[in-house]
């Protein structure tokens, strides 16, 4: 028997139930992804990536198919597959800290409250944002509430991260400094990650391996492209590699050639 | 690709354009400089702005005071300011007739001859027990009906039935279960107040976003956890919305209770006044009521207040 891949999505198929039918979202989805490797996951709007990275973090059940992780199936939510939500969700009632230090004391059990604490104060340094840390979310502004969402994450050592289109949000300049924040946690945890995001760019400069879908309904995996440039990157060093101009015109030519945006094709 | 020929290329006229025009002096003589005005005092900002707040209020009051001693004349049935002032000014002025503070603890004189404060007092002893029975039980039901969505269809009906039911209807009945009047009298402010703090607090429950539902649900939380550290931070504001207006709920209450228990309290008061054609009596009492309602419903607020900021 083949071995099974870290995390492995064998024929995932989800239907959502609506008034006229049987809705189709995402039709037998193969994928596996290796321990260690980052995962962009590219399409247009409607296509299925938040249903998909839903799925595998446990909120919505596939309708057909598995998912494994790590040779367990996937079947309910769980802290091994933290996820950094489009809005940050980070609970307004909470500091800074205690947002992270929720997230802790349901990962870390055993460990001592000053143990906790520590680790709490060092994944916000990862994302330099110790100097926030009593403040409430609404005193910080998005990019920064977006690194605690990160950090709360990162905090609860997940088998894998999950980022749901984390910067889409975020202006370019501030969406930046977050995609090097990503870049340099990679380069230190060799995290599992799988990342939605709708920036071609975004999507080379952080991914080992863009996976391009095409049109929902029924979406299914178009494109699979390994991204073939040194780690620990460097925004600067790898943007003049050829290698890096290869990917990105690649992505671009699905998106735009092969799988045209179904709101302007019509 | 062919060269163009030579001809075809004319230099941009830089040089010509590249001069720097002077702003002319006339047009700066024309610019008007407004005069800066003179700074002022702080204290002098803060005055203006406590003015701005509290004139308006203060010529209602006057207009409203005007209106009521044209609208009622000496001869009206429904006594003038001037009238209430010249039969009531011992009521006005002595409130606190017959309570003795030891501290800040009162103590009421027994019988009849209290002034109109001890009253209140009573009254506010009732309301508060009345209240806390209904907020402790009415944010647990609305927590209920809240997240369990077959106690929501059992009771929600029910609840929508009887929160329709005026306090004074429920007198007969209260004193028809309790044979007393003291406790039905509570029971009928608990059952006035107890709607709006069960409605609030179940829609308080039912519309926490789905984002938290999301990150409790990622972070595995357990039933107790879920319950302490999402629905009851995210519903607070709901809830002290159903607190507010039930606080108010239960001080509207307080009359109709109080016929019922005879003897002390404001609604006694009023009922006794009415009895013995006081109306100007009445008039106070009807201050003093509405200044009461709007302190409690304002500290109730702060609470609201106090407790989302923690």
């Amino acid at each position: 028997m083949k071995q099974r891949s870290y995390l492995a999505l064998e024929g995932v198929t989800v239907e959502f139930p609506t008034k006229a039918g049987k809705f189709c979202a995402l039709d037998h989805i193969d994928l596996n992804i290796e321990k260690g490797q980052f995962v962009a996951l590219i399409g247009h709007s409607g296509c299925g990536k938040s249903t998909l990275l839903n799925a595998v973090a446990g909120l919505n059940k596939p309708t057909k198919g598995v998912i494994f992780l790590d040779g367990e199936v996937v079947d309910r939510p769980g802290p091994d597959r933290a996820v950094v939500f489009q809005d940050h969700s980070l609970l307004p009632w909470l500091t800074v800290e205690e947002n992270v230090a929720l997230a802790v004391s349901k990962t870390a059990q055993g460990k001592s409250k000053a143990e906790q604490k520590d680790w709490v104060m060092h994944n916000l340094e990862l994302v330099q944002m110790t100097h926030a840390a009593t403040k409430r979310p609404a005193e910080i502004s998005g990019g920064m509430k977006q690194r605690v969402g990160i950090a709360r994450a990162i905090a609860m050592q997940p088998r894998v991260l999950l980022m749901d289109e984390p910067f889409g949000a975020l202006d370019a300049l501030t969406r930046a400094a977050l995609q090097d924040v990503v870049m340099e946690l990679q380069a230190r945890l060799n995290n599992t990650v799988m990342m939605i995001t709708h920036d071609v760019d975004e999507a080379v400069l952080l991914a080992d391996r863009v996976v391009m879908m095409t049109n929902g309904p029924a979406a299914r995996i178009g494109e699979d492209l390994m991204v073939d440039l040194p780690r620990p990157r460097q925004r600067l060093s790898v943007i003049d590699l050829p290698a890096y101009g290869a990917a990105r015109s690649g992505v671009i030519h699905f998106l735009h050639e092969r799988y045209r945006n179904p709101a302007q094709a019509a | 690709m062919a060269s163009l020929p030579e001809t075809q290329i004319t230099p941009a006229p830089v040089a010509a354009a590249a001069v720097i025009l002077p702003y002319p002096e006339t047009a700066i003589a024309r610019r008007f400089f407004p005069p800066m005005p003179q700074a002022t005092h702080p204290l002098l900002v803060k005055l203006q702005g406590f003015a701005s707040t509290v004139l308006p209020t203060a010529f209602m009051l006057a207009f409203l005071l005007a209106f009521w001693s044209l609208a009622c004349g000496p001869d009206s049935a429904l006594p003038g300011p001037a009238k209430v002032w010249e039969e009531s000014h011992e009521v006005i002025l002595h409130p606190f007739k017959g309570v003795e503070f030891h501290g800040l603890v009162p103590d009421i004189q027994d019988g009849g001859d209290v002034g109109i404060g001890a009253h209140i007092m009573k009254s506010l002893a009732r309301v508060l027990k009345g209240y806390a029975l209904s907020a402790v039980i009415g944010v647990a039901l609305g927590m209920l009906v809240g997240t369990n969505k077959y106690a929501f269809r059992a009771l929600d009906p029910l609840f929508q039935v009887l929160r329709t039911v005026p306090p004074l209807a429920w007198l007969p009945i209260s004193l028809a279960i309790f044979q007393q009047a003291g406790p039905s009298a509570i029971f009928l402010i608990f059952i006035t107040a107890i709607w709006p703090i069960i409605m609030n607090t179940a829609v308080g429950v039912q519309n926490i976003p789905v984002q938290y539902r999301n990150v409790a649900k990622v972070l595995a939380l357990n039933p107790a956890e879920y319950f302490l550290r999402i629905v009851l931070p995210a519903c607070v504001p709901h809830m002290f919305t159903g607190l507010r207006i039930g606080v108010g709920m239960s001080w509207l209450a307080i009359v109709a209770a109080e016929m019922v228990q005879g003897g002390t309290g404001i609604g006694f008061f009023i009922w006794d006044s009415y009895n013995s054609s006081l109306l100007s009596d009445t008039i106070v009492a009807l201050v003093w009521i509405g200044m009461v309602g709007f302190a409690l419903d304002r500290i109730v607020g702060l609470i609201g207040r106090l407790i989302a900021r923690s």
